[in-house]
C-alpha cells in the first residue's frame, strides 16, 4: 500500500522487513533519520535485533564486520566524512568477502564544509571493492535495499546502497512498502558458510604474502563482474513478486531513433525527465539510468548507447585535475563500441558535473545541456552551474577557454 | 501541478507543515511531494520547504522557484526582499500576522487585486489552543480552506498520523478554531488553475 513517508523512514522499515540481527550505525547528516527510525522500531518492539550504538564511523564498519563474520545479517549506514572514516574497513569488508548492506545517504565531500548532497563520497569508495547502485527515487531506494540483501548473501559481496541525502532522504513521497510475507518469500535466512564458530575455528584477515595476494585480488575482481548476473535476477525476480522493477544493471527511456543520450545516477534522473517533456521543442534524447556503478555494466551500456551521436555524462562528482569519474569509465567501455562494418563508432562524450554541494538542479539544466553539446567535438569536462562572476579572474582557472567564456 | 513554498524560522514547524500538507494530499489519493532546504539548522533562522501536489506521479526533484502559493510563518520575513521571488502573477500568500489581510496587503504587496494576500494571527491562536507558539497547523487549516484543493479532515487524519494525546487533542481543536476564521473557497481558482 503507498503510504506517505519521508524517505529515511521508509529506508528504515524496510531495512526492519530484512530482518537483520545486527544494526550497528553513528549518526551523521543527512544519513540521521534512518537511524532514528530503526532506533525507534527496535525501541517499540516492532524490530527484532541488536542495535549497538557506537563512538564513530570507524567502529560502526567494524562492529558490523566481525557480527556479519561470526553469520549474522547486518546493516549500516553513514554518509560524506563518515564514508571516508569508514573506508579502511570498508575495503576490508568486501577484500574478506563478507557480504552486508549499507546505505550511503549521498553528501558532499568537506572541505569546504557541506552538508548537502553530491556523490563524491561514494565514488571515493568506488574501489573498495562493494557493489554500488545508485537510486533515483525513493520507492527504488526500498526495492533497492530488499534486494541489495539477497545479491550480497548470493555473492559474498557488501553492497552499498547509495541515495541522494536530503533530495531521497528528506522527502516525503508516497512509497509502498512491501508486506513482510513478500520479503520472506524474497529472502531467506542468512546462512554464511565461512561464519566464524568457536568449535570450528579458523583465522580470517591474516597476512597474505605475495604467492597468494594477486589471486586475493583476482578473485574479488571476478566475483565483481560475475555479480552483474545476480543484479539482473535480483531485480527479475522481485519485479515477479513485487510487479516493479528497481532497474537493473541500468534502464533506457526515450525514443528508440534518439541521436542524444543522457547518463545519470540517482535522483537527478526524474527532473531531467520531466524536463524532457517540458522542452519537446529539443531534439529526441534517450535518458540512461545507470543503477549499477560496481559492477560497472559494459555491455548494457555499449546496447544502451548503440547509435547515438551525442552521450553526456552527468556526474555528481569530480576527479579535480581529472575532470569525470564515471565519464572516463565510459569512455573505457564504449572504446570497443563499432559499426555494421566493423568500423569504430563512438558517441562524442561530453561531461558535466552538477549540483555539487547541493546546488539545486532546475528543469532548466536541461536546455542548458543541449545547448552545450551543440559543438563539433565533445566537450571537454566543465561543472555546468558554476557562475564564474563569482570567482575573482586569479580563480577562473588558467584554461584561456574559460577565461573567454567569462567575457 | 500545485507548487506551494511554505517560510518560517527553525523552531517554527516549518518541515512538519510541508510534511502535513504532503501527506494530507497523498491520503486523498494525490501524488505529493515535500521536502525541506535546510541551512545552516538553528531555531530562529529563515527556513524554507516545498510541496507538490498533483494527479500524476512528481518526478522533479527542483526546489520551487516559481510557487502558485506561498505560506510565511513570520510576518518579519516578508522583510526579506525575495520572499516573495517567483511568486506566480495570479499566486496567493498566507502570512502569519495580527494585521488584517487588507493592511497587510497593502503594506506587503504591490498590487490592488482582491484576496492576494489573506492574514491569520496563528502565533496568537496557537499559543491559546496549545501554549505554544507554533503557528504551522493553524496555517494549513486556513490554507485548506482558502484553496479547497483538500477537506479539512484530510488534514485532521494527517495529524493523527503524526501526533498523539493532548498535543493531537489541542492541535485538533487549533486547526477547527483558525479554519472557523477564514472564508471558503478565496483562492479555489487558483488551486483549480
Amino acid at each position: 500500500m503507498r503510504k506517505a513517508l519521508e524517505g529515511s523512514q521508509a529506508i528504515a522499515q524496510t531495512v526492519a522487513l530484512c530482518r537483520p540481527q545486527v544494526v550497528a550505525a553513528y549518526p551523521i547528516t543527512p544519513q540521521t533519520h534512518i537511524v532514528e527510525n530503526i532506533a525507534k522500531l527496535v525501541a517499540d518492539g516492532k524490530m527484532d535485533c541488536e542495535l549497538v550504538s557506537v563512538e564513530s564511523e570507524f567502529s560502526a564498519a567494524s562492529l558490523v564486520l566481525g557480527a556479519a563474520s561470526a553469520g549474522s545479517r547486518t546493516y549500516t549506514a553513514s554518509a560524506s566524512q563518515g564514508i571516508l572514516l569508514m573506508s579502511e574497513v570498508l575495503y576490508n569488508i568486501a577484500g574478506l568477502r563478507v557480504p552486508m548492506v549499507m546505505t550511503c545517504a549521498n553528501r558532499a565531500i568537506s572541505a569546504p564544509l557541506s552538508i548537502w548532497n553530491d556523490q563524491q563520497d561514494s565514488m571515493a569508495v568506488r574501489d573498495a571493492g562493494w557493489i554500488q547502485l545508485y537510486c533515483a527515487d525513493n520507492q527504488e531506494a526500498v526495492d533497492t535495499t530488499i534486494q541489495a540483501y539477497r545479491i550480497a548473501e548470493a555473492t559474498e559481496l557488501p553492497v552499498m546502497v547509495c541515495m541522494d541525502g536530503f533530495t531521497l532522504t528528506h522527502t516525503l513521497e508516497p512509497i509502498d512498502i512491501p508486506e513482510q510475507t513478500m520479503v520472506d518469500a524474497y529472502l531467506p535466512p542468512f546462512s554464511y558458510k565461512r561464519a566464524l564458530d568457536s568449535a570450528n575455528p579458523i583465522s580470517v584477515g591474516t597476512l597474505v604474502s605475495p604467492d597468494y595476494f594477486p589471486e586475493a585480488r583476482h578473485a574479488h575482481h571476478h566475483a565483481l563482474l560475475d555479480s552483474l548476473d545476480e543484479i539482473v535476477a535480483a531485480d527479475n525476480d522481485w519485479q515477479a513478486l513485487s510487479t516493479r522493477t528497481a532497474g537493473g544493471l541500468l534502464s533506457v527511456d526515450g525514443a528508440e531513433d534518439a541521436r542524444i543520450g543522457i547518463i545519470t545516477l540517482g535522483s537527478i534522473y526524474g527532473t531531467l525527465s520531466e524536463a524532457r517533456d517540458e522542452y519537446s521543442d529539443l531534439p529526441a534524447t534517450k535518458l540512461i539510468k545507470l543503477r549499477a556503478y560496481r559492477p560497472f555494466p559494459v555491455e548494457a551500456l555499449r546496447i544502451a548507447c548503440t547509435g547515438l551521436t551525442d552521450l553526456v555524462v552527468l556526474e555528481r562528482a569530480l576527479s579535480p585535475g581529472f575532470g569525470g569519474i564515471v565519464s572516463s569509465e565510459v569512455h573505457a567501455a564504449l572504446a570497443g563500441m563499432t559499426d555494421m562494418a566493423g568500423k569504430a563508432k563512438l558517441p562524442k562524450i561530453h561531461s558535466f558535473a552538477v549540483g555539487l554541494g547541493g546546488r539545486d538542479i532546475p528543469l532548466q539544466i536541461y536546455r542548458t545541456l543541449h545547448q552545450q553539446i551543440d559543438v563539433t567535438e565533445p566537450r571537454p569536462f566543465t561543472i555546468i552551474d558554476v557562475e564564474l562572476d563569482k570567482l575573482s579572474v586569479e580563480d577562473i582557472g588558467i584554461d584561456k577557454s574559460s577565461r573567454e567564456v567569462n567575457k | 501541478m500545485i507548487e506551494v513554498r511554505i517560510h518560517g524560522r527553525g523552531g517554527q514547524g516549518n518541515v512538519v507543515a510541508a510534511y502535513l500538507l504532503a501527506t494530507a494530499a497523498i491520503d486523498e489519493g494525490w501524488y505529493a511531494q515535500a521536502f525541506p532546504a535546510f541551512g545552516a539548522e538553528r531555531r530562529g533562522a529563515p527556513v524554507i520547504a516545498f510541496v507538490r501536489i498533483d494527479h500524476e506521479p512528481i518526478r522533479r526533484r527542483c526546489q520551487v522557484a516559481a510557487p502558485d502559493f506561498l505560506i510565511i510563518q513570520d510576518a518579519a520575513l516578508m522583510n526579506i526582499p525575495s520572499i516573495t521571488d517567483g511568486l506566480k502573477p495570479d499566486g496567493n500568500i498566507l502570512l502569519n500576522a495580527t494585521d488584517n489581510s487588507s493592511e497587510a496587503s497593502s503594506a506587503h504587496t504591490d498590487t490592488e487585486a482582491d484576496n492576494r494576500l489573506v492574514t491569520l494571527p496563528a502565533t496568537q491562536l496557537a499559543q491559546h489552543y496549545l501554549g505554544r507558539p507554533v503557528p504551522n497547523t493553524a496555517l494549513l487549516s486556513a490554507f485548506l480552506k482558502l484553496t479547497d484543493i483538500l477537506p479539512q479532515n484530510s488534514l485532521i487524519q494527517s495529524l493523527e498520523e503524526r501526533f498523539k494525546g493532548d498535543l493531537l487533542d489541542k492541535n485538533i481543536a487549533l486547526v477547527k478554531a483558525a479554519a472557523e476564521r477564514i472564508p471558503n473557497n478565496l483562492w479555489k481558482q487558483t488551486a483549480n488553475a
